[in-house]
């Protein structure tokens, strides 16, 4: 019933503009650099796999996926659980400062990832996390853990009340009740929010690349510096590029009937 | 379903409270340090007062010139991508299939570009988009018509604006299916019963249902875009000469690439106190609106 005239034509219009250009980068990734440079070809005439299997045996390559994926998985166990509970005090309790205290969470995940940048790079040298993958999971913590909060708290404020209620005079302790009732039951919001940890971690390059400079050094940072030092090498940077699509690809598959809600925040 | 009040509640907050205080205090601290002193290397600071925060504000200095510059043109930025997405993602959510795979799988389209790390979406569409080698650049070319993102100012702002419009329309989109999502099947035979056209439809059930996602969705773009900076960083490098030069990039610039501390600090407290008052203003219509609520579900 909420359709409007012309709807296939629109979606059908709008899902070829996304993926025109990625389609391009795939194209590239297939092609030599010579085909690249000298023709106009729209598919491979000659296809190679000659740039993904340098990914896939230069260490100093394939070591940027590793740290990429260890940053963002460090980040989104500490988001979710450091948010857990939190979520669940904001949705069911009144406490001294709880509406301040949530605006101040909330003007955190607003805060421009530049202005952080120096102050984080002084913070991490100063107690030694710098260029590890600790670093970069923590200062992802500070746009993350609210987001996760956000998203919780929605989550948790659709579980009845009752609930909480029946299982304590069934007599659960806080702690079991959390683990054994609630996180259960919101296990699909549990879901959305460690998507969204993981997506905002994994596209972020600014601060992942200022906190890095060896031995942790992220995907994103790789492709920046390795394809501007040896002139431009088209053909591996799209490589690279559509190998760093792939993980989100994957992760919206486990989580596709549960994403238009999770884009609301749980607040729809 | 009023909420008890609790203040042992703290405790269940107080692992959020301080991973992101450690995140976010100790570092403003240093920011507030810095923006108050100069420094000429080595480690030795002066006090210098206010003295960055009057520079800043000064547009005939050179400091404060490129602030106001920067600020100006990412307002602008702002402006023109809001004016063009928000509406464009509510056409697109109102086009979405209704039922079958079809649904999943435009989702999953739609969400892609959203999990696309942001250095990537500025290398596809610099590829995409160069004269030589991209297939944008080079049917725009062999159609006559002049495009070069790189020399042109013009057509470098088109580019990063088709590539956020690329990047971010989907979001809005799959906000706003959220909100119709949630509108029961009776309003709409109410609607037909009334006899209701089509744009009635729109304006009276779906575009009012959609009010909360929306708000939402108009808070994360202003203020995604208006910290925007790899994108365009990829792809024009801020240029050419200072064209695409949002505040992220003059910020960053000015603290990583110069080392001139004390301004690059004034600079954020500036950057991020402006955030703070739209953010404010943002949460305030939304919680108003969040109040008002249950009154309309209560009706229904």
């Amino acid at each position: 019933m909420h359709s409007i005239p012309g709807r296939r034509i629109i979606i059908s219009l709008f899902l070829v503009f996304l993926l025109l250009p990625i389609y391009w980068l795939v194209n590239m990734s297939f092609k030599t650099n010579d085909e690249i440079v000298s023709t106009m070809t729209l598919w491979p005439h000659h296809p190679t796999l000659a740039h993904y299997t340098r990914i896939f045996t230069d260490e100093s390559w394939y070591s940027g996926y590793i740290n990429s994926l260890k940053y963002v998985i460090i980040n989104t166990v500490i988001s979710i659980s450091v948010a857990l509970p939190a979520a669940y005090a904001f949705s069911r309790y009144r406490f001294l400062g709880d509406k301040h205290l949530f605006f101040w969470l909330l003007s955190n995940r607003m805060a421009p990832a530049a202005v952080y940048a120096l102050p984080f790079f002084n913070l991490y040298s100063a107690i030694g996390l710098f260029d590890t993958p600790w670093a970069v999971a923590l200062a992802h913590c500070i746009f993350n853990v609210p987001l996760a909060v956000w998203i919780l708290e929605g989550f948790v404020s659709g579980v009845p009340r009752e609930i909480d209620e029946t299982a304590f005079l069934d007599g659960y302790s806080f702690p079991r009740f959390f683990v054994k009732i609630l996180v259960p039951l919101i296990s699909s919001g549990i879901g959305v929010a460690a998507f969204f940890c993981f997506m905002f971690s994994w596209v972020e390059l600014l601060l992942a690349r200022t906190l890095t400079s060896v031995d942790a050094k992220p995907i994103s940072a790789v492709m920046t510096r390795t394809v501007s030092a040896a002139g431009m090498d088209w053909g591996l940077l799209s490589a690279a590029g559509v190998l760093t699509i792939i993980p989100g690809a994957l992760v919206i598959w486990f989580v596709r009937n549960y994403i238009a809600r999770g884009f609301a925040l749980g607040r729809v | 379903m009023e909420k008890t009040v609790n203040q042992k509640a703290w405790f269940l907050v107080l692992p959020v409270f301080l991973v992101v205080a450690f995140s976010a205090i100790i570092p403003m601290m240093t920011v507030v340090n810095y923006s108050l002193q100069d420094t000429f290397g080595n480690n030795q600071f002066f006090w210098n007062g206010v003295g960055w925060f009057k520079e800043l504000l000064d547009p005939s200095t050179d400091l404060g010139g490129r602030f106001l510059a920067s600020l100006g043109r990412n307002l602008i930025f702002s402006a023109i991508i809001l004016a063009i997405e928000v509406p464009l993602g509510i056409v697109i959510a109102l086009s979405m299939p209704r039922t079958g795979w079809q649904v999943a799988a435009c989702l999953v389209i739609l969400a892609l570009p959203l999990l696309i790390p942001w250095n990537v979406v500025g290398t596809i569409w610099q590829i995409f988009g160069r004269p030589d080698i991209g297939l944008l650049g080079y049917t725009l070319n062999s159609l006559g018509i002049e495009y070069n993102y790189v020399s042109n100012a013009f057509d470098a702002w088109a580019t990063v604006i088709v590539m956020d419009v690329w990047h971010w329309t989907s979001l809005v989109a799959l906000l706003c299916y959220a909100g119709l999502k949630s509108i029961p099947d009776a309003y709409y035979q109410a609607a037909q019963i009334d006899g209701a056209s089509r744009w009635a439809v729109f304006t009276a059930i779906q575009l009012p249902k959609m009010n909360r996602v929306l708000l939402i969705a108009v808070l994360l773009r202003f203020m995604d875009s208006f910290m925007i900076y790899t994108e365009p960083f990829v792809v024009t490098g801020g240029g050419p000469g200072n064209s695409t030069t949002f505040i992220s990039i003059e910020l960053v610039k000015i603290a990583l690439g110069q080392f001139d501390l004390g301004k690059a600090a004034a600079m954020s407290l500036v950057y991020n106190l402006i955030i703070l008052i739209v953010c404010w203003v943002f949460y305030t219509v939304m919680t108003n609106a969040g109040a008002a609520r249950p009154v309309k579900e209560g009706a229904k």
